[in-house]
This record gives C-alpha cells, sequence and structure tokens, in this order.
C-alpha cells in the first residue's frame, strides 16, 4: 500500500471513519507492520508467554520538543517503556502505542514520530500489537503524545529489586549521565548546536548482558525523571541504606556540563532516557563495568559509589564532591524545568 | 587539561585547606567572614567547603541574591499591575515562587494573570514585539551585573520603536549595603569575600572603603572552591597581619575600574536612588531608579492599589540576610518553610542562603 501523510491532522482523522482508517492503514501499518498488528482485530491475541513472571508497565509521552537531536516523541516511547521492563530485569516482548493528537497537527512530525517508533521496536526486539488513535480538538492537546503499555517476562530466578541493596554494594552508571535532559532544555533555549545529543535509547540488551556476564545484580534503574539524584533517593530511601556517591566519579560531558552552567541546572538532576544505574555485589563491581563497557551503549560506564550502613538520622545519600568536600544530596524541589520526558 | 579542571583540582584544595588550619590556629579567637554573593554562598555549599574549614573559621552569607532581598511591596506592586487589562508581566524564574502581600506570581499566574518566565530583558522586549496589543512590563530585579542587560533592553526599544515596553525598577547596587554591613555593631565582621561578578562591573577599586574607612579586609574571588579558599587564606591572613586592604584575586576577571561601558549604559537610563531591601530597611543610594527622560518605560509610576504590606510571619530572612543568624537558627527552615513550600525570599531562589544550606547543608541529627 501507498504510504501517504495527511499535510495537517483533521479532526476527522479520529473519528473512526473513512480518514481514521487511511491513517493507519497509510501512515501506521506500513512503518509498524507485523502479524499481530497486521489482524487489526479489537484486542491483540498474544502467543503464550516464555516461562518467568509477566511485567506490565505503562508510560505517557508529552515531550516538547517532539523531535530532538538524537530522537523524538516515537522513538522515546518505546525506549521508555522498554526500558522500564528492563529495569525490573524483564525481556521485553509486546507494547501498545496510542496517540493523542492535536486537530491541525503537522502530518510530517506524526510521520517521524511513527518512524521512531518502528526503529526503537526494531532497535529493542518488541513488536507493537495494539494502538490507537485519538484527535482532539484545536487547543486542546500539544501537538502530539503518546501512550503506551509494555508486557514482557522477567526469567525465572532473576530477582531485581532495592530490597536486595546490601551494605557494600557497588552503584554503576552505563555511561554519562543528564545527555537528554540537556539536549531538551538546550533546545528549548536554542543552545547546544550540534554538540548535544539525547541518549534515548532501549537498554534491554544492554541489561541482558549484565546478567549474561554472571553478576549479582540486586537493582536496576533507569534515571529518567528527576535524574541519578531522585533514582539514588529513592533507592536510598526503600532499601534504607545510605549512598556515597563521589561526584568525579560521576561521568558527565562538558557539553552538558556548559548547559547546565547556562541554565543554572543540577546536572544530577538532569534526565536520561538511556542508562541504567545498576547495584551489584560489591566483589562484582569489576565485572560488571567490563560487562557494561563491552556493550555499546556501555562504553561510557563507570563505578559511581557504595552502599553503606545508614544509622539514624544520617541523609540517605552523600556527594563525595571533586574536592573532597562531603554534601548531603537532597531531593530537588519542584522546579519551573519544561517537561522533558 | 583545562583551566577548570586545575581549579577544581582536589590536591589544591587540600593543600589550601592545610593553610588555612595551619593560619586560623594563630588566631586567637578565630574569624568570621561574610560571603556578600548568594554565588559564594552557592559554590561554598556545592563542594562541601563548610565542613572542611577548621572550627574557628566561620562563613556567614551575605544579602548577595537579588531576588531575596527584593521587598514584599515589589512583588505586591508587581501583581497589582498583572492585574491590568491588556498587562504581560515578563520575570526571571526564580521570582515567581517569592512570597508577596498576598499570593505569589506564580499562583496569580495559575489563576489566569499573564505572567511569563523570560531569561533575559531582550526576550521580554521581543514578547512586546510579538504582542503589540499588550502592555509588557519587565520586573527589573538584580545587582550590577543585570543591569546593563537591562538599559540596553530599554535602548533597544527606543531605537525600535518598541512602544508597549516598560520596566518596574527595582534593581540594587551592593556598596552601598556593603556600608551597612560594617556599621553593624551586632555583626563585627572580620572580612568580605567580595563578589567577583559584581566586581568585574564595578571594578574592585568600588570596595577600597571597606579596608581605607572601616578597616575591614576584603578579598575579591571568584566562584572556584580553590578562589573562594583563597580568598579565606588572604583574610586571615590579613587579619594575622592586622592590616586591611583589598585584594583582587579575581584578576582573570576583575579590573580596578570595572567595566566602563556598560557603567555609562546604564547611566545613561538610572540614577541612584534610595531603595528598601528585605532585611535591611530603606539603603540610601541603593536602588536604581529611571531617569525622568525614559518616564514613559516606567511602571513604577502607573497608579495600582497595593495592599497593606505583610511580611511572612516567624519568618527571619532579614537576620538570615544580614548574616546574623545561619538558616537552621531559623524556627521556620525546613519545618514549613522549604524550596516547594517557601515563606521566605532566601529559601525561594536557588542562591538564597536558606535554599543553598536546604540542599546541600542539610545533615539531619546524625551528622555527616
Amino acid at each position: 500500500m501507498k504510504k501517504e501523510i495527511p499535510e495537517r491532522l483533521l479532526l476527522a482523522h479520529g473519528s473512526g471513519g473513512r480518514l481514521t482508517q487511511d491513517l493507519v492503514r497509510r501512515t501506521f501499518l506500513p512503518e509498524l507492520d507485523n502479524p499481530i498488528l497486521a489482524t487489526l482485530t479489537d484486542a491483540a491475541v498474544l502467543p503464550a508467554l516464555p516461562p518467568g513472571r509477566p511485567a506490565l508497565t505503562t508510560d505517557g509521552f508529552v515531550v516538547d520538543p517532539a523531535v530532538f537531536p538524537g530522537g523524538d516523541l516515537g522513538y522515546l516511547s518505546v525506549v521508555g517503556t522498554v526500558n522500564d521492563l528492563a529495569m525490573v530485569g524483564a525481556r521485553p516482548l509486546w507494547l501498545t502505542w496510542s496517540l493523542i493528537l492535536e486537530e491541525g497537527a503537522d502530518g510530517e512530525l506524526i510521520d517521524i514520530c511513527v518512524r521512531g517508533t518502528a526503529r526503537a521496536a526494531a532497535e529493542a526486539g518488541v513488536q507493537i500489537v495494539a494502538g490507537d488513535t485519538k484527535v482532539v480538538p484545536r487547543g486542546k492537546g500539544d501537538g502530539i503524545y503518546a501512550v503506551t503499555a509494555g508486557l514482557g517476562v522477567v526469567p525465572p530466578g532473576r530477582e531485581v529489586s532495592d530490597g536486595r541493596i546490601e551494605v557494600g554494594d557497588a552503584m554503576l552508571v552505563s555511561g554519562p549521565i543528564g545527555d537528554h535532559g540537556a539536549t531538551i532544555m538546550a533546545a528549548r533555549h536554542g543552545l547546544g548546536g550540534d554538540q548535544l545529543r539525547s541518549d534515548c535509547a532501549p537498554e534491554s540488551q544492554l541489561v541482558e548482558a549484565l546478567f549474561d556476564s554472571g553478576v549479582d545484580v540486586h537493582s536496576l534503574h533507569d534515571p529518567t525523571r528527576g535524574g541519578l539524584l531522585t533514582v539514588s533517593h529513592e533507592s536510598a530511601e526503600r532499601s534504607g541504606l545510605r549512598f556515597l556517591l563521589q561526584e568525579a566519579a560521576i561521568p558527565v560531558r562538558p557539553q552538558v556540563r556548559a548547559v547546565c552552567e547556562v541554565l543554572g541546572l543540577e546536572v544530577l538532576s538532569l534526565a536520561c532516557e538511556g542508562r541504567t544505574v545498576a547495584w551489584v555485589a560489591g566483589d562484582d563491581a569489576g565485572k560488571a563495568l567490563e560487562a557494561f563497557r563491552a556493550h555499546p551503549s556501555g562504553r561510557g560506564a563507570a563505578i559511581i559509589g557504595r552502599v553503606e550502613e545508614r544509622s539514624s538520622g544520617q541523609v540517605p545519600v552523600v556527594l563525595e564532591t571533586t574536592v573532597g568536600g562531603l554534601r548531603p544530596l537532597d531531593l530537588r524541589s519542584g522546579t519551573d524545568l519544561p517537561r522533558i520526558c | 587539561v583545562t583551566e577548570s579542571h586545575l581549579l577544581h583540582d582536589r590536591r589544591a584544595v587540600s593543600g589550601l585547606i592545610r593553610e588555612i588550619v595551619d593560619a586560623a590556629g594563630r588566631l586567637p579567637h578565630g574569624a568570621k567572614f561574610m560571603e556578600v554573593c548568594g554565588t559564594h554562598t552557592h559554590a561554598v555549599a556545592s563542594a562541601g567547603l563548610r565542613q572542611m574549614l577548621p572550627d574557628g573559621v566561620r562563613l556567614i552569607s551575605g544579602p548577595g541574591c537579588p531576588v531575596c532581598v527584593t521587598p514584599v511591596g515589589y512583588l505586591d506592586r508587581a501583581l497589582a499591575l498583572a492585574e491590568r487589562p491588556d498587562t504581560i508581566i515578563c520575570t526571571f524564574g526564580d521570582l515567581m515562587r517569592v512570597p508577596s502581600s498576598t499570593v505569589t506570581l506564580e499562583q496569580a499566574r495559575a489563576e489566569g494573570t499573564r505572567i511569563e518566565v523570560v531569561y533575559s530583558p531582550r526576550d521580554a522586549l521581543q514578547v512586546a514585539r510579538d504582542e503589540p496589543a499588550s502592555q509588557v512590563i519587565f520586573l527589573a530585579v538584580g545587582f550590577e551585573t543585570t543591569v546593563p542587560t537591562i538599559a540596553a533592553a530599554i535602548a533597544e526599544a527606543e531605537q525600535t520603536g518598541v512602544d508597549n515596553f516598560q520596566i518596574l525598577p527595582g534593581n540594587k547596587i551592593i556598596p552601598p549595603a556593603m556600608l551597612v554591613l560594617v556599621n553593624d555593631r551586632e555583626l563585627d565582621i572580620d572580612g568580605f569575600l567580595l563578589p567577583g561578578h559584581v566586581s568585574v562591573l564595578t571594578g574592585w577599586e568600588a570596595f577600597v572603603f571597606l579596608a581605607t574607612d572601616h578597616g575591614v579586609p576584603g578579598a575579591v574571588v571568584g566562584f572556584s572552591p580553590t578562589d573562594v579558599l583563597r580568598g579565606v587564606l588572604e583574610l586571615i591572613r590579613q587579619k594575622l597581619g592586622g592590616a586591611a586592604q583589598v585584594t583582587n584575586l579575581y584578576g582573570r576577571a576583575v579590573s580596578p575600574k570595572g567595566n566602563r561601558t556598560a557603567f555609562a549604559l546604564v547611566e545613561r537610563f538610572f540614577d541612584t536612588a534610595s531603595a528598601e531591601w528585605r532585611g535591611f530597611g530603606e539603603i540610601p543610594g541603593s536602588g536604581l531608579d529611571l531617569r525622568d527622560r525614559w518616564s514613559h518605560r516606567d511602571a513604577g509610576l502607573i497608579a495600582v492599589r497595593l495592599p497593606a504590606p505583610h511580611e511572612p510571619e516567624g519568618c527571619r530572612c532579614g537576620d538570615v540576610l544580614r548574616g546574623l543568624i545561619d538558616p537552621p537558627d531559623c524556627p521556620l527552615f525546613a519545618s514549613g518553610c522549604t524550596p516547594d513550600t517557601a515563606i521566605g525570599a532566601c529559601m525561594v531562589s536557588s542562591e538564597g542562603t536558606c535554599s543553598a544550606w536546604f540542599r546541600h547543608e542539610r545533615w539531619g541529627d546524625g551528622g555527616p
């Protein structure tokens, strides 16, 4: 079927009538095609799950701008969903994908996002098995929103949670932090240029490589909204332990640091969309670092901290600064940061 | 290796700390120095320097956060202006959550008032161009470092005929506030870490009066941890030597006379005037008003109804700004007053002393 993109989206594209069918058949299906989706039935009927425990997640994507260096809203929507599954140790399998579009939305933009979605699904080895499109009147939305659900399976014997974090664990990050957040913020403020690029990428294969290496993985998180600072805090609170992070060891690209200085942002709070923070048994730290670095998206990995006992009244996360001072890392308060994921 | 790497060099810092410990050991009663500038407060806090200094050396924070010293009356006026028809208020983001006598700008915006956050006065000028049917009022808050950009925006508005652009004058200059601080017997400061960025504009000679007229040493310093520590060491040495002078340790950016071009631009549009500082009250010659010739740019001349000024109850921002207490000594600190629920202005801006302490120096009962 010939691929055809409407120039501007009409309300009627969401009516369920012929225009909706056209949109689905001409814009979406050619990119996202797979045998399950192609049936276009009311619900996707899936094959039996592989052994293990099913993991299910859902996410909404409202990024502005919708196209940015290194990705787009569609690509990000798949990546974000896949990564959420990967962080509980699940192998992602199937996704649903819904678009909420604003009347008048740019057809070219929709096409970019659909292609981004297809690309991310191919990279992550998942299928989009169900979808939906709604169109809201002009002024009631903001161009394009995506909503996903993702289903995966945690293989037997795999147990990943903050409850497993122990004193002596090492904390690693799979690459430089803040690339995504800095890229979005810079794009919004007309800064940056070609030096900045979002890190957004599926992490499921990186995580599989970590498990394959035999490392005793205790917990995993992707530092999206709120960045490294927020995931550190949440995990420290849940584990009841204290994390000591080494500022000098945390990888940050110079151009990202520059954006932070210009815009007054805390780099530790900047979102990543393609990084994994891992807590592993202390003895396995070296092996985990090797496993990360052997993977293309983990080349910039580093060991960034360790887990200690926390006595009563102590703060949960402490940063040893580059000059050797100590400071408690507090959760960032609500900020004027524009939405970035 | 870049300069910034060298500046952050851990060994340089530990070397300086050793020298400071050694020198401070010879001070019989310790010393109390004030960092005037909010960016210094932030630098000290984010590098964890306070933990590294010996017990006798105390760094207290001064009034150098423009948002923090902006009085409630200014915000009341901004809010009253925002209520006027066809008016758009443009402001730097950190003013949004500063308490007024009634609501914050952020709350007013949520209720439908047109308030836009901009990153520079020129952005506000662009809003005026894009919205010719509206009156655009830029909230002119900030010290010497900000004023030239505001003057430039007014100059551009004049040149290009953007008639719907005004400012609400609220800018302040630092040296008159320092005069108040050295005259404050209650404070008894042993020396000042002088603001690096402001000095780029004013020149370091603007602060010489501290030493010559009042016998209080000063050091102009930059913003890396080593910059700050060199300043502390210099101040301790001056105290030990019994001399008082103003030393420029930020020579890579600060000259004796400052930026005369920027100064001339400011002079063209602004004249000094008495101004109210939160925590200090009126300070003669510390504010910048638009000259009469530019009164058509002055939104402060528009008659509005103002509520009776009402400072938040229990808030000790004023004492924090004058260096009389550290933030945790305020009963509201972290209990009721947090960056999310700020009661005092010092908790709002990231340069505010309370905010810096809240974010970087709150160890809890358990200590480090």
